[in-house]
């Protein structure tokens, strides 16, 4: 065998064991919520379902009542995509192209805002809230994803990009401000709004740390809080775990495979730029 | 341009980022703020109920927090966690960004999306699968080490083992995200300089050591410190797996501050360890930023 064939060949054994390592857990997963009850703890470890069940997936409808954690999981991360997408791209535009005084200060300073920990934050912002009678309510959830320094910063990178002259050709035939973001520049950024769109909706999806602060009643729970609070109760479960853990899970990987391109660009351009 | 359209654009300017400005001012930076003044202060229970009844206590947190053994033990396992975790997924990133970037390579974009799924899983989800992997008995990680002759292993319940299992979760997790940020930054490097270095002879472990690694230096340094700030805010994982445990080997420096604050509500305290966690990654933003400066 020539030397550039084994080189080849090594290299694509390598890659293939990282994905079957990647993926393993996660059709170990698969596999384990279709399986009888009881059956997953056994010695040795089945690999594969014996006969096959969807009973775990009925039960996390029926009896453990999980559609209803789902919705408020969809609501809140769909509020915040629509709000983040919103709110973000007007102040990245503007930082980008509406020159006012102090802009370049302002912007620095928040890019300075960049390293603070979001959890620094939390305390407070509790106290805040529960003044504000939005404890234990979806709003309150949502106020921490609503505007994303990272957003605004990701649009104005991609913003920046855009030729000047395409916007005063617009405010020549006589537009508004307004139309000119909607008309001329909202189009040409929309790559970096799918990006951000994908972001926000599965950093909100996803979270933990904010909801299980935020949301005290039980019945409220986010998908991710309520799944915790499961695993509290029916640690032997194994089957039925794993399909919880499974349906919170795919809606996610679902929004990541269809927005792969865009998304997996968005990230390799921040890495650089940052 | 006229005064008058350079007016409407500042016009226009404020107001769009008006939004965004309100809720990072009132949901974002006043809160920052306030964890600042909430860590000189002895908020705590009675507080809750009656904000009246918090006094300003000086440095007395900070004091005391840093008198306490139960800090410096949570410290130190939140940094064996960074300083173990944050070089080891580093390391798999890199190794994984190299691969696919080999000009051989075949499939890559199915590769890439494969090594990327565990970033977008929902870490509470993957934290439970991986609690059963580890399963003392029926779990598949010691069902593995059995059929290689080894002893099992009591992953989660060994305090000598549970930060090691639960880093190889954050590993097995993260790694994907900056591989994306590693292939980014190879595709910066020239073909050119490789070509040239080949023309003169250079074997591969040569190109690699002097094109590969200097070019990737920069891209190195965002990786790291941003890896390293990110597993600083280790929660997730020992709330799920271990809840602290065993013997508190996995208690972390936010988890500290979670059961301090919203289980017992000593938000005081509380606020001194979120204090604390703002200043170490401070130092290690500006590190970043004196590095950067160095580097040409």
């Amino acid at each position: 065998m020539k030397r550039g064939s084994v080189e080849a060949l090594l290299l694509h054994a390598a890659l293939a064991a990282g994905a079957v390592l990647t993926l393993a857990p996660l059709l170990w997963m698969v596999s384990a919520s279709c399986m009888q009850p009881g059956e997953a703890n056994a010695f040795p470890p089945p690999l594969w379902p014996s006969a096959p069940t969807v009973a775990n997936y009925t039960a996390l409808f029926t009896r453990l009542d999980m559609f209803r954690h789902f919705l408020a999981s969809a609501l809140i991360a769909v509020a915040a995509t629509v709000a983040s997408v919103l709110v973000n791209s007007l102040a990245g535009y503007a930082f980008a192209k509406l020159p006012f005084r102090g802009r370049d200060r302002l912007f620095g300073g928040l890019a300075a805002g960049l390293v603070v920990p979001a959890q620094v934050a939390m305390l407070p912002l509790f106290l805040l809230l529960r003044e504000l009678h939005l404890v234990n309510t979806y709003a309150g959830v949502l106020v921490p994803y609503l505007a994303s320094i990272f957003g605004i910063f990701l649009v104005r990178q991609y913003t920046l990009g855009v030729p000047d002259e395409l916007l005063d050709a617009a405010r020549v035939d006589g537009a508004g401000e307004f139309q000119v973001f909607r008309l001329v520049a909202l189009p040409v950024i929309k790559p970096i709004l799918v990006t951000i769109a994908a972001f926000t909706f599965l950093s909100a999806w996803n979270d933990f740390m904010w909801p299980l602060i935020i949301l005290s009643d039980g019945a409220k729970h986010t998908l991710p809080v309520a799944l915790a609070s499961l695993v509290g109760e029916h640690v032997q479960d194994t089957e039925l775990m794993m399909a919880g853990s499974l349906l919170t899970i795919l809606p996610a990987l679902g929004v990541f495979l269809v927005f792969q391109r865009t998304y997996v660009r968005g990230i390799m351009a921040g890495g650089i730029k940052g | 341009m006229s005064a008058g359209t350079g007016r409407a654009q500042a016009r226009a300017g404020w107001l769009f980022i008006t939004p965004a400005l309100f809720l990072l001012a009132v949901f974002f930076a006043l809160p920052v703020v306030g964890g600042l003044l909430l860590s000189l202060t002895d908020f705590d229970l009675y507080a809750v109920a009656d904000p009246g009844a918090a006094r300003f206590v000086g440095l007395a947190n900070f004091t005391s927090v840093l008198a306490d053994g139960a800090f410096w033990r949570t410290f130190a396992n939140t940094l064996t966690f960074v300083l173990l975790g944050a070089p080891l997924s580093i390391a798999v990133s890199l190794a994984a960004a190299l691969l696919l970037d080999h000009r051989r390579a075949r499939l890559r974009g199915l590769f890439r999306t494969i090594y990327f799924v565990p970033v977008v899983t929902t870490l509470v989800s993957v934290a439970i699968v991986w609690r059963y992997l580890y399963h003392p008995r029926y779990g598949l990680l010691n069902h593995g080490l059995g059929l290689l002759g080894l002893e099992p292993i009591d992953w989660l319940g060994d305090p000598r083992f549970a930060m090691p299992a639960i880093i190889i979760l954050a590993v097995w997790k993260n790694f994907g995200y900056n591989m994306l940020i590693f292939l980014a930054g190879l595709q910066t490097i020239p073909d050119a300089l490789y070509e040239a270095a080949s023309i003169d002879g250079a074997g591969a472990w040569r190109r690699f050591r002097h094109i590969t690694l200097p070019g990737l230096a920069p891209t190195a340094l965002f990786v790291g410190v941003t890896t390293l700030i990110g597993f600083f805010q280790l929660f997730a994982e020992p709330y799920v797996m271990t809840q602290g445990g065993p013997l508190g080997a996995t208690r972390s420096l936010v988890l500290m501050m979670y059961e301090e604050g919203f289980r017992w509500w000593r938000m005081g305290l509380a606020s001194t360890v979120a204090v604390l966690l703002l200043a170490i990654t401070v130092v290690a933003a500006f590190v970043q930023l004196r590095l950067q400066r160095r580097s040409p």
